[in-house]
């Protein structure tokens, strides 16, 4: 897949990859044996008929091939971009034991773009059942959302969104970096959402604006949380809230959401150091990592207690960021924060760790070295340990079941929680996850919706 | 009263005009109920805030006395609406220019000398007023609440942003504020953060005028 050159593309928000030419797509595609076991479909966890689409691509149907894609996936533009198919699809590839797995991820996004820049070719949309009268609230705009209301719409249900910002797509707005996934496409795929009856209602914090029993009151007949977990977690180590040290919520929502690469264009900007840490291994903390490159930091740090073996970030995202020249600490756990008085900081003193035991995740558990103190001069810092669920709604939401964690119980196959006509998917009920992940939950919620509005 | 460059663009505005986002309310209402006497303090553009809570707290019951402060005449506003909902009010100017002279905290602490009994302090203004209206209850043991304004970004607890340590714990002033028990609050740490973007509001504001043209 061609990309942006390393030294080039760590200086701007613009897109990494830069996606197949016609000609690189038709070899790929034509590379697929059509296997008749198709494990690839199982793989994926919105199930797309990947086979069939790839055959449609090899034979030039591009319009077929979009039609299969939707039919299945309503957010293909943001799939083929942030999908982990190194463990999905192409994990499963009957190709995987020989030369290579078929590049799934790469043929969708070639056609999810081909559909955007040809809008005209596509035969019109098959036209909406006749209205049900019945009527959802879907509350959050991120992927699970998005997906719950599509599917909804399709089956004639009347569904409104209720998102807490001014602009919908959660996560894929906030989170995702520009230059991971352009937030044109994002834009894109909400347009085509809304383009299927559903409307959209921004700047409706629901646990504060409204509650979701009053929703219910106001006559909706079917309710879905998709409100994600977007409560940060830090350290709690001395010092934390010294100036200059950003949960990597704000980090990515200030670059990404506010535009602060484009200050002063945009109000919002970011106090990037020269020496900036990232804590933590996920695919946020490589996009936290990547953005402090990108807004002019001299030198990145990704700050992880465990090994590289253990990092969960998406492949991609680690080999782009250590060829982007970010520097990664591996076996190193922060254990207090340094200021300069003045309330803005100058350190982290760290302790390296080794691995011990598997604990209850599986990976070995990461054990601090005693005497093995050390301190980085850093003066920005992004905490990248993860996230959990807002307890806004749970908090006044009566009947709803919540573990320990603030995750929402509910139903594995259907999302049904155990309040009545509350249905919920997505890192509301999983933790901190992934946008196909929520994007399944929010189809398989919507199915069981659907069941639940045409028995009503 | 126009201070930095958003201000000053709302303050073009005319009505009729629209702005592109709007929610609220966010974080926790402050707490009413008939504690017996109140003193609510107002530091300048604060009256707006403090208004409308000295008046829930007079329908609640409460005998309130009212000390509304600014730097100079051209700042009080809101003089009369909170006259009308108080059992008393005192306005101060920093230089004399109208009212009594001198800070808030003085008629504050006279109040407090003077061995009536107060309940309940509410104190809201810029952080700097506001600790010292903290400073000035504490010797008295009074409840002091106040509204804390740190920069906040999304209002609803996502970001930690806001971080305030009230009592040694760090609180999102987002969403378990804004009002907070004054005497538990860490002042020099909120000022810090609210230094933050000092020089990028600079910025902006010099962006803003060389493109509108418009210089104060």
């Amino acid at each position: 897949m061609p990309r942006q050159e390393a030294a080039i593309r760590a200086k701007n928000f613009k897109e990494v990859a830069l996606g197949y030419t016609p000609d690189m797509a038709a070899e790929e595609a034509s590379r697929c044996i059509q296997c008749p076991k198709r494990p690839c479909v199982e793989g994926c966890p919105v199930n797309i008929d990947i086979p069939e689409f790839i055959k449609a691509l090899r034979e030039g149907k591009m319009a077929d091939a979009v039609n299969v894609l939707k039919k299945t996936n309503a957010l293909p533009g943001i799939c083929g971009r942030v999908c982990p198919q190194e463990s999905q699809c192409e994990a499963k590839c009957t190709l995987l034991k020989q030369k290579a797995p078929v590049a799934i991820g790469r043929l969708e996004r070639y056609l999810a773009d081909w559909e955007r820049e040809n809008k005209s070719s596509m035969p019109p949309a098959a036209p909406l059942p006749p209205p049900t009268g019945k009527k959802v609230a879907v509350i959050g705009s991120g992927p699970s959302g998005l997906t719950a209301a599509a599917e909804l719409a399709k089956k004639g249900h009347a569904v409104t969104i209720f998102e807490a910002l001014h602009v919908g797509g959660g996560v894929l707005m906030y989170g995702i970096p520009e230059f991971r996934l352009p937030k044109e496409i994002v834009q894109n795929e909400i347009n085509f959402v809304k383009s299927l009856g559903v409307e959209l209602e921004l700047d409706a914090v629901i646990g504060k604006c409204d509650t979701i029993d009053e929703i219910l009151a106001e006559g909706y007949d079917a309710v879905f949380l998709g409100t994600g977990a977007g409560l940060p977690m830090f350290l709690n180590i001395p010092g934390e809230n010294a100036n200059g040290i950003y949960s990597a919520n704000e980090w990515l929502t200030r670059t990404n959401l506010m535009k602060a690469y484009l200050f002063p264009d945009y109000d919002t900007p970011l106090k990037v150091g020269k020496k900036v840490a990232v804590i933590g291994g996920g695919n946020v903390a490589m996009d936290a990592a990547r953005c402090a490159l990108r807004l002019g930091a001299e030198q990145v740090y990704i700050v992880y207690r465990r090994s590289e073996a253990e990092l969960p970030a998406r492949k991609e995202e680690v080999e782009n960021a250590m060829e982007e020249g970010i520097i990664f600490k591996f076996l190193t756990n922060p254990t207090k924060f340094l200021d300069d008085g003045k309330g803005w900081v100058t350190g982290m003193e760290c302790i390296q760790m080794e691995l011990g035991e598997p604990d209850a995740s599986g990976r070995r558990r990461p054990i601090a070295r005693q005497g093995s103190e050390f301190v980085m001069n850093i003066d920005t810092a992004v905490v990248a340990l993860g996230t959990t669920p807002n307890p806004l709604i749970a908090a006044t939401t009566l009947g709803l079941k919540t573990t320990s964690h603030g995750t929402v119980v509910a139903d594995e196959t259907t999302g049904k929680t155990v309040k009545d006509k509350v249905w919920a998917g997505g890192d509301i009920v999983t933790g901190a996850a992934t946008v196909i992940s929520a994007m399944g939950a929010g189809k398989r919620a919507a199915a069981d919706i659907d069941k639940f509005l045409t028995n009503l | 009263m126009e201070v930095g460059k958003t201000t000053r663009e709302l303050g073009l505005l005319k009505t009729g005009d629209s702005i592109m986002s709007l929610t609220g309310p966010l974080g926790l209402p402050t707490h009413i109920e008939n504690y017996g006497t109140v003193i609510c303090v107002a530091g300048g553009f604060a009256v707006a805030p403090v208004m409308p809570i000295a008046r829930a707290m007079k329908q609640a019951g409460n005998k309130v006395i009212s000390i509304l402060g600014a730097r100079n005449k051209e700042l009080i506003f809101w003089e009369d609406e909170l006259r009308s909902v108080s059992d008393k009010l005192i306005v101060t100017t920093d230089d004399g220019t109208y009212g009594r002279k001198g800070l808030v905290t003085e008629p504050l602490k006279e109040i407090l000398q003077s061995g009536e009994k107060i309940n309940l302090v509410v104190a809201i203004g810029p952080s700097v007023m506001m600790k010292f209206c903290a400073r000035t209850t504490q010797p008295f043991g009074v409840k002091t609440i106040v509204s804390l304004n740190p920069v906040m970004v999304d209002g609803t607890g996502m970001c930690g942003c806001c971080r305030v340590v009230v009592g040694g714990q760090t609180k999102f002033a987002c969403v378990d504020g804004p009002d907070f028990d004054a005497h538990q609050v860490d002042w020099d740490l909120l000022a810090a953060r609210q230094r933050t973007y000092l020089e990028q509001e600079k910025q902006a504001m010099d962006n803003w005028q060389c493109r509108c043209g418009q210089h104060s």
